[in-house]
This record gives structure tokens, sequence and C-alpha cells, in this order.
């Protein structure tokens, strides 16, 4: 537990020493939604219409920014292989990267998240849905994510490829998280969406950390 | 050529009006599969030839190397 | 019953006894299934002739998943037995399988058209073939990507299999979507109410399909094997 917490901590402080640059997902999300007025128009109705849908897609495209860098480094200095030598199982090395991860990518996305709402006209009855589905949704991004970071090490062309790799498989979170916004917004109950979301969380849980790992341990042949 | 039978024909190529749909469907079908097809086949045809001339070179080689050593 | 098939000797023996049946099944079982399906198959009382797309679009989408499950299926056999036939054949399934998907797609866009008035509508079952194509194309990229054809297939094994596990996932939420969004007037394709005389030629055309995919597996997997051999001569000649 007390290498878990460490090699977390080791990977936040890194993202952190970076600067401004540790903070890139979340411009990028801030960016890429802000470009939207501009595309579809100003109106209010029609940016409600679409706020949430804006902000799933956007913030799914902003946690992938920094999935490519989550082994890379890790992989080509050689820490990796001196990580995968301790006594500790590679599952919870990927389960410390991906948490490491999620506190520098998802937790941002999260807070920065109302402010673009308010942005995007968005009905405050779905702030607090939004946060909850988010949160939820970012944690499964992480996991889902790790797998594609871990396949392409030692590829060639590794950002594109991550994308065209990981995009498809985030689909049914993109689903159900602007399901569960939507829902709100009209006023329905969000709980079978949330509900999914949850069960999206738990069987990624085991399931991610542990193909990302045989995948680690190709890599390292 | 009876005058029935070219009507039929014109009918089955009209499929109720759907042509455009029905005959680009089996067409583009037929391409992708044959294209696909053949494709293979021509690659496997390359690699045979490409491993029959090595080992031609090979064979040849240590016909050569053996003329050598009983001289 | 696995171990048999390792040797490449026997793999090649065995595949060049079997091509020419694959080619000969899939030439008359393709030539039956198109005769059946395009002169005596009844046009559908509501869809008029435009039906006769089914018989070639439905079992394009049945191969695209079966080839898919294939090439789950042989990842898998490469990762626990680490099968030396088995990444070939799941790297060879990968083109065959999105051609199928491709297939899918477009005659399905075809049959949408008159029946829907456009050419795509985001209906659950072409949502999730289209998503299919993406996973296809990732798996395909990934393969690819690596000057180490052995490491390519083996990340692209575990690939296929995270892909395999989120099929049903995403069918499954492709399909809640589409329940919220239901566009307003929705023809089913190929629902399971098909006539005897319908489904002779779809199942005639679906084996077609399936012995033309053995076909061109086998010999696309002769041809991986040759490449093999030809990259170890190679080899060896260049280390003496």
């Amino acid at each position: 537990m007390s290498r878990f917490l460490h090699i977390a901590r080791r990977d936040v402080r890194l993202a952190f020493r970076q600067g401004i640059g540790g903070l890139m997902a979340v411009m990028f999300f801030v960016l890429a939604v802000v470009l939207f007025p501009f595309g579809v128009g100003p109106e209010v109705n029609m940016l409600a219409r679409i706020s949430a849908g804006v902000i799933w897609v956007a913030a799914l495209l902003a946690s992938m920014l920094s999935l490519e860098q989550l082994f890379q480094t890790d992989f080509e200095d050689g820490s990796l292989e001196l990580l995968a030598l301790t006594p500790m199982p590679l599952e919870v090395v990927v389960l410390a990267k991906v948490t490491a991860h999620w506190l520098t990518t998802g937790l941002p996305l999260i807070a920065a998240a109302p402010l673009l709402a308010l942005l995007l006209h968005m009905n405050t009855d779905g702030f607090a849905v939004l946060i909850v589905a988010l949160a939820l949704g970012t944690l499964s991004l992480s996991l889902i994510g790790a797998v594609g970071a871990a396949l392409i090490l030692g590829s060639r062309r590794g950002g594109v490829l991550l994308s065209l790799l990981i995009l498809p498989l985030y689909i049914p979170v993109l689903i159900f998280g602007v399901g569960a916004v939507d829902a709100a917004l009209a006023g329905f109950t969000v709980r079978p969406q949330l509900l999914v979301l949850g069960a999206f969380f738990l069987a990624a849980l085991p399931l991610c950390p542990w193909a990302s790992a045989a995948a680690l341990r190709q890599a390292m042949e | 050529m009876d005058r029935g039978f070219s009507e039929s024909v014109s009918a089955f190529l009209d499929m109720g009006g759907y042509a455009a749909f029905v005959w680009p469907s089996f067409a583009i079908t037929a391409v992708v599969l044959v294209g696909m097809l053949v494709a293979s086949l021509r690659w496997l045809r390359s690699t045979e030839a490409a491993l029959a001339a090595l080992q031609a070179e090979r064979g040849a080689k240590r016909g050569a190397g053996e003329a050598a050593g009983e001289a | 019953m696995i171990q048999r098939f390792a040797n490449p000797n026997r793999f090649m023996r065995l595949s060049a006894a079997v091509v020419p049946w694959m080619a000969g099944a899939t030439m008359i079982l393709g030539a039956a299934g198109l005769y059946l399906g395009l002169f005596q198959a009844p046009a559908d009382y509501q869809q008029g002739e435009s039906v006769r797309i089914m018989y070639v679009h439905v079992p394009a989408a049945w191969m695209a998943l079966f080839c898919y499950t294939s090439m789950a299926a042989a990842s898998a056999t490469a990762l626990i037995w680490k099968h030396p036939l088995a990444d070939l054949a799941a790297r060879s399934t990968a083109p065959i399988g999105i051609c199928f998907t491709f297939l899918a797609l477009i005659t399905g866009s075809l049959w949408g058209k008159p029946m829907w008035g456009t050419w795509w509508v985001w209906d659950a079952r072409l949502t999730s073939v289209l998503v299919l194509f993406f996973l296809y194309l990732g798996y395909m990229a990934l393969v690819n990507a690596f000057d180490d054809p052995a490491r390519g297939a083996k990340a692209a094994a575990v690939l296929a299999l995270v892909g395999f596990v989120n099929v049903p996932i995403i069918k499954f939420s492709v399909d809640w979507w589409n329940s919220l969004h239901q566009p307003a007037s929705v023809l089913k394709l190929g629902g399971p109410s098909i006539h005897p005389s319908m489904l002779a030629p779809l199942l005639l055309m679906a084996l077609a399909f399936t012995t033309y995919y053995f076909w061109v597996l086998l010999v696309r997997l002769r041809a991986e094997i040759i490449s093999g051999k030809i990259r170890a001569i190679r080899l060896r000649q260049v280390h003496g």
C-alpha cells in the first residue's frame, strides 16, 4: 500500500513539476468547449441543448491528451523495468499510475466543468449530476486509457494510434455520461445512468490494470 | 429476339424501381470480395516465387561449394 | 488437437488440400444463393425488390462479427498457449473482417436510402457496426505500428481481447442510446419474421461468405508462413 502511494505521489509530483504543462489537459478542455459557440452560434437555446454532449466529448479528448506519457518516460528510461522487478504486482503499479493520471487530469476537468456548463447556459439543475457523472466517467476513462497507453509502447506514431485504439472504447462512457446529464435536465431520474457508469467503473477496475500489465510485460520482453 | 423475354429481362434489371440501390450493393460486394481474394492470391504467388528463388540460389551456392571441396 | 496444427509443414500440406474445396464450396454456395436470392425469392410486400439487398447485407454483418470473434479467439490462443499459427491467424483475419464490415455499412446505407429516405440513420445496428469498423481499424493500425512484427502481434492480441469484451457493452450502450433518440419511422431491417423462401438464399449466402472467409484466410496464412520462412533464410544469410 505504501509503495502504491509512493508511485502515485511521485507521478503527481512529476506532473506538477512541469508547471503549466501539468494543466495542459484542462486548458485544452476549456478551449475545445469555448470553440463551440463560434461553431454553432451563440444562441442560448442551442447551446443549452448541446451543452452536456459538448462538455463530455471535450472531456473525453482532453483526458486522452496526457495518456501517451503515462508509461512512456518510465519505459524509455528503464524505471518501468525496475518497478516490474519489485515484489509488488505490475497491476498495482498500473493502478497507482492511473490514480495519479486521474488526480492530475480527471479532477481538474471536473473542477472546470461547472464553469463551462455556465458558459454554455446549461440549466443549473444539471450541474450536480454533471459533476457526479464526470467523476464516475473520468475514472473509467483513465483506466481504459491505461490499456491503450501500455499497448503503444515502442510503436511508431504513438499519439494518433492511441486515439484510434481508445476512442471507440470510450463510447459507452460517453453515452451514459451525457444520458445522465440530459435526464437530469429533463427532470427524469438519473439513477439508472449513474448506476451503469458505476458498473463500468467497477468492471474496468480489475480488468484494465490486468490488461495493461499484460501489455507492459510484452513491451518489456 | 422474343419481345416478352427482353421485357422480363428489363423488368428484372429494373428491380421494381430499386435498381440504383440493389445492383450497386451486389456490385460493391463482388468488387470488394474479389479484390480481397485476388490481392491475397497475388501475395501468396509473390512469396512463393521469392522463396523458390532464394532456395534455388542457396542450392546453387551449396553445389558450387561442394564442387570446390572435391577439387 | 491444437498442437497438431502447430507444425507449419503439416499446416502447409493440410491447407493445400483444403483450399480447393473451400474455393469450390464458395463458388457453388454463392451461385446458388445468388440464383435463389435474385430470381426465386419473392419481393417483400413492404420493401419491394429492395429487400434483395438483405442477401448481401445481413451475411456481411454476420461475418463482420464472426471475423472479430475468430480474431479474439485466435488472439486468446496465441496469448495463452503461445501457438505460433494463432498469431498469424488473428492478423490474417483482420483485413477480411474489415472488408465484411465495410460491406455491411455500404450495403446498409444503400438499403437505407430507399427505406428511410437518407443514406445514413443512427440506427442501433448500423451504429454498432460502425464502431466495430473502428475497432478493426485500431487493431490493424496497432499490428503494423511496430518494427518487430512479433511485438505488434502480441500487442494486437491484447487489444483484440479488450475490444471483444467491449463489443457487447458497446452494443448495449448504443441500443440504449438509440431507444432514447428513436427516429420517427423505423423500419426493422432483417427482423426475425422472415419467410422461408427468403431464409434459404440468406443462409446460402452466409455459408458462401463463411467458406470465402476460410478460403482467403488459408491463402493469407500460407503467404504469412512463407514470408516467415523467407525472413528466417535472409537472417541466416546475414549472420553467415
